[in-house]
């Protein structure tokens, strides 16, 4: 997909990632945790980007698989002691991919608006549980839980500092970009992208389109999980407004925003997104919706490329 | 029906035609389709566009009626430019369109269908009637059909709908995309027929066919289309079915 | 089993008097879609402003009619000035830009209805007061009024698309957008207006449903869903299916609380809705063709 020399982007990775690692060691708390949220959610707007810009299926179903990442984090963290980050890792990821499984089962036999609203639904269908089966998942006021340390067993074990922490997400998220670049530019992501860009005629070469389909839907759901894992290890709660659309939503505009099929867009949209909000809350406090969700719609109109795609026209001239 | 025209072929070119267009290109996506069509159609004047399929007989249609804006070249009706305007005020102006399949609203009743054109600003009740009256009145089965849904009519039957909706619209040019296709033979005589009823009211009729036959006997004159171009350009009248223009752009 | 019939009985006419608003709501949402293949994401927020707009209109006239011409109008025209502004320009496009787009506008609408009205419910007060027996309940005449209000606005609608001209601008633009401009019906104001339609009869059901419930900024939100899956199981485009649709969930939700509580009686829905996917993925009533 990039036709960048690749040493130029290289480079540019690593200078990025460089910057990333330095942050905690210069940036006051606030913007420290700043940075990291922008890494989780890039993470899970990346996850989203697997299925809007690499196979053409607009998902709402992020949500339920970040919360179940994060809740099933949770899970692993109260009922075992001591409390295992492996552990927490792969029970959110099982919870996550089952959701993931359960969503591409009904799901992706459907064309797009049902996809969409689909798995909207199915958010919510998971929301709902969560917040009504309080005896398992605490209902409305969701789970605390403390953090695990960094532990290998019969090694060693660390307890997480704020730096030590970003750098174990930042680990996480930058090994997931790589993983998922490798993913897409192989055979299986040229399918994938078959399937966007025509999907009759990918299904009459020959290809069994609704098992790549599942297949994606399950890799976006892995790695929602894992940003929902990290999200719980981050703040040591789960509450069910992160199972909330909304939140599906976000990760969606993240990636219109950003510039979808690209990766690196919804990383970018994640960051702009949380810089406009932190400034426009300045202004407009809680309200910052009104005039970000304007600049969004705009952007769907004016900018359909995202910021990335028009970064490129841009340097194109 | 507009009133009929001088239908000497002579005197309606020397006057400005009718419809006229001129080196019109377009693509779909980007196969470029017209390389440069231009023709002219008279007032009341049927004329005929054939050639094999996929030369582009229809996209000249759908150019003309604004369904596919041109990527240059100019098309001009009745006297004023209307390349670039929606199809919906090329109607309201005066130009017909019959697609290919025919597409009649399948869940509109035939009365239904027919008032989708004969709805219109400035049009009494007394004129309505009238112009119902009169397609009743040569399309019989439509009249005895009137409440039925359209999807319930078999193709003939449809076909028959599809021009009376056009010409609902009381127009000066009706552009007609291969009537008989995917219909019976012995409707072929009942096409031909209507043409000549068309042309009899002073309506231009601008005709796509792939009959060879029923497009020389109906018509006056006719552009021989191929690969997006006009290549040969001749009377009716001169051409013979069997001739080897024909075979040649026809590859019959 | 233990559950008295009155019960069942009372429930049933709960089920139906909110299957109709539902089913008022849904249709404008279907309506929509059948004519331009938009999922109006804001439909529910639209719902929303239309019971605040009747809030403001009772508190300054105490008329719950006027309440309710007033937010119908108002919906109408914010509806219109939304697709001018934000859907007309996505037209060509993917269809999927259009779900974006009203999902963004779904969140300024909301948080602008939180910001100038505040996190306090409103209350839009009943406009019929007084009671009958129904068995061994004093049922409120209001809830009856509301249900048939709804359907005589469902109705109305469906002579509107029937007979008169619009009525059948509509149906043949939703057919075949393309033949409907060939013969002259001027789509683009067609479209416009069936949004502002749609967008009214959401408006509408905002203020019918105001009394039975509190108004606040996130009823389009709570609202929504359960709209979608009216539609979905209805048929999308399909008038007729989301009526039934809309009945027959709200009537399987009510008969639910009988046993669960109401948050849960949700469930209901998201079963149908799975069934639904399952068997007759377009559709239980399956959808007039368009």
């Amino acid at each position: 997909m990039s036709r960048r020399p690749s040493l130029v982007y290289w480079t540019g990775f690593a200078v990025i990632l460089a910057l990333l690692i330095v942050a905690p060691l210069v940036l006051p708390e606030f913007w420290r945790r700043f940075v990291t949220e922008i890494l989780i959610w890039g993470l899970l707007a990346m996850s989203s980007d697997i299925l809007i810009g690499y196979t053409g299926m607009v998902s709402f179903g992020q949500s339920a698989f970040f919360g179940l990442g994060m809740y099933g984090a949770a899970a692993a963290l109260l009922s075992v002691a001591p409390p295992n980050l492996w552990l927490a890792l792969v029970y959110g990821l099982a919870g996550a991919a089952a959701a993931a499984g359960f969503v591409a089962y009904f799901s992706t036999r459907l064309r797009d608006i049902y996809f969409a609203i689909t798995t909207l639904i199915f958010s919510q269908i998971f929301y709902v549980i969560i917040f009504t089966w309080t005896a398992v998942t605490g209902g409305e006021n969701g789970l605390t839980f403390d953090r695990p340390a960094l532990a290998v067993p019969g090694l060693f074990s660390i307890r997480f500092t704020a730096t030590t922490l970003h750098w174990f997400v930042l680990a996480m998220v930058a090994g997931s970009y790589l993983a998922l670049r490798r993913i897409t530019q192989s055979p299986f992501g040229m399918v994938l992208q078959s399937i966007r860009e025509n999907e009759a005629r990918t299904r009459a070469i020959g290809y069994p389109v609704e098992r790549y389909k599942i297949v994606a839907v399950m890799l976006s759901g892995l790695f929602a999980g894992l940003a929902g894992v990290l999200y719980a290890l981050q703040n040591e709660f789960a509450a069910p407004d992160f199972v909330f659309f909304l939140v599906s939503g976000e990760a969606v505009i993240f990636n219109v925003i950003g510039g979808v099929g690209t990766l690196v867009g919804p990383i970018v949209g994640a960051a702009f997104f949380l810089l406009l909000r932190e400034g426009l809350s300045r202004f407009f406090t809680e309200f910052y919706l009104i005039p970000l969700g304007a600049i969004f719609v705009a952007m769907v109109i004016f900018m359909p490329q995202g910021l990335l795609g028009f970064m490129r026209r841009w340097l194109n001239q | 029906m507009s009133p009929a025209a001088d239908t000497a072929p002579a005197a309606a070119e020397a006057a400005e035609p009718l419809l006229e267009v001129d080196d019109i290109h377009s693509y779909y996506g980007k196969s470029h389709i017209l390389h440069g069509i231009s023709l002219a159609v008279g007032a009341g004047e049927v004329v005929a566009l054939l050639g094999r399929n996929g030369v582009g007989k229809s996209t000249t249609l759908k150019a003309i009626m604004g369904l596919v804006q041109p990527s240059r070249g100019r098309v001009r009706f009745a006297g004023g430019a209307i390349t670039g305007l929606p199809p919906h005020r090329l109607a309201r102006l005066g130009i017909g369109y019959v697609p290919e399949e025919r597409r009649i609203f399948r869940l509109l009743t035939v009365i239904e269908n027919l008032r989708t054109g004969l709805d219109r600003h400035g049009v009494g009740k007394e004129r309505k009637k009238a112009l119902l009256d009169k397609v009743y009145e040569f399309f019989p089965v439509l009249a005895e059909r009137r409440n039925q849904a359209g999807g319930t009519l078999s193709g003939g039957e449809q076909q028959m709908l599809a021009i009376a909706r056009a010409m609902m619209l009381e127009p000066r040019i009706i552009l007609l995309d291969e009537p008989t296709e995917g219909l019976m033979p012995r409707m072929v005589g009942q096409i031909r027929e209507i043409i000549g009823v068309l042309r009899r009211d002073g309506v231009a009729v601008l005709l796509v066919e792939q009959n060879v036959p029923l497009t020389l006997s109906a018509s006056e004159r006719v552009y021989i289309l191929e690969k997006g171009v006009v290549r040969h350009h001749a009377r009716s009248n001169e051409l013979h079915a069997d001739d080897g223009i024909i075979h040649q752009y026809m590859g019959i | 089993m233990g559950v008295p019939l009155q019960q069942v009985l009372i429930q049933t006419v709960n089920g139906i008097v909110t299957g109709m608003i539902l089913a008022l709501v849904a249709s404008g949402l279907t309506l929509i879609f059948g004519i331009m293949d938009v999922v109006n994401f804001a439909h529910g927020e639209l719902f929303m402003l239309g019971a605040y707009v009747g809030v403001l209109t009772m508190a300054a006239t105490g008329n719950f009619w006027l309440a309710l011409i007033a937010a119908t109008i108002a919906i109408a025209l914010l509806g219109a000035v939304i697709y001018l502004t934000t859907l007309r320009p996505l037209l060509g496009r993917d269809p999927l830009t259009t779900i974006l787009a009203t999902f963004g506008i779904s969140l300024v609408l909301q948080n602008y209805a939180l910001w100038q009205f505040g996190p306090v419910a409103r209350k839009i007060a009943e406009p019929i007061t007084g009671h009958f027996t129904l068995f061994y309940l004093q049922y409120p005449w209001y809830r009856v009024v509301i249900a048939l209000i709804s359907a005589a606005i469902i109705g109305g609608l469906w002579l509107f698309l029937k007979f008169g001209t619009w009525g059948i601008w509509i149906r043949a633009t939703t057919q075949d957008r393309v033949m409907a401009q060939a013969m002259g019906i001027p789509v683009p104001s067609v479209l416009t207006t069936v949004f502002a339609i749609g967008a009214a009869m959401a408006g509408a059901s905002g203020v019918l449903f105001g009394p039975l419930t509190a108004v606040d900024s996130s009823m389009g939100v709570d609202w929504i869903l359960k709209v979608f899956i009216v539609v979905v199981v209805g048929g999308m485009g399909s008038l007729a299916g989301s009526i039934a649709a809309a009945l027959m969930i709200s009537l399987l939700e009510a008969y639910a609380s009988l046993w669960v509580s109401p948050a849960q009686a949700v469930i209901v829905s998201f079963v149908v809705l799975i069934l639904t996917l399952l068997f007759r993925p377009t559709g239980l009533f399956a959808a007039t063709g368009r």
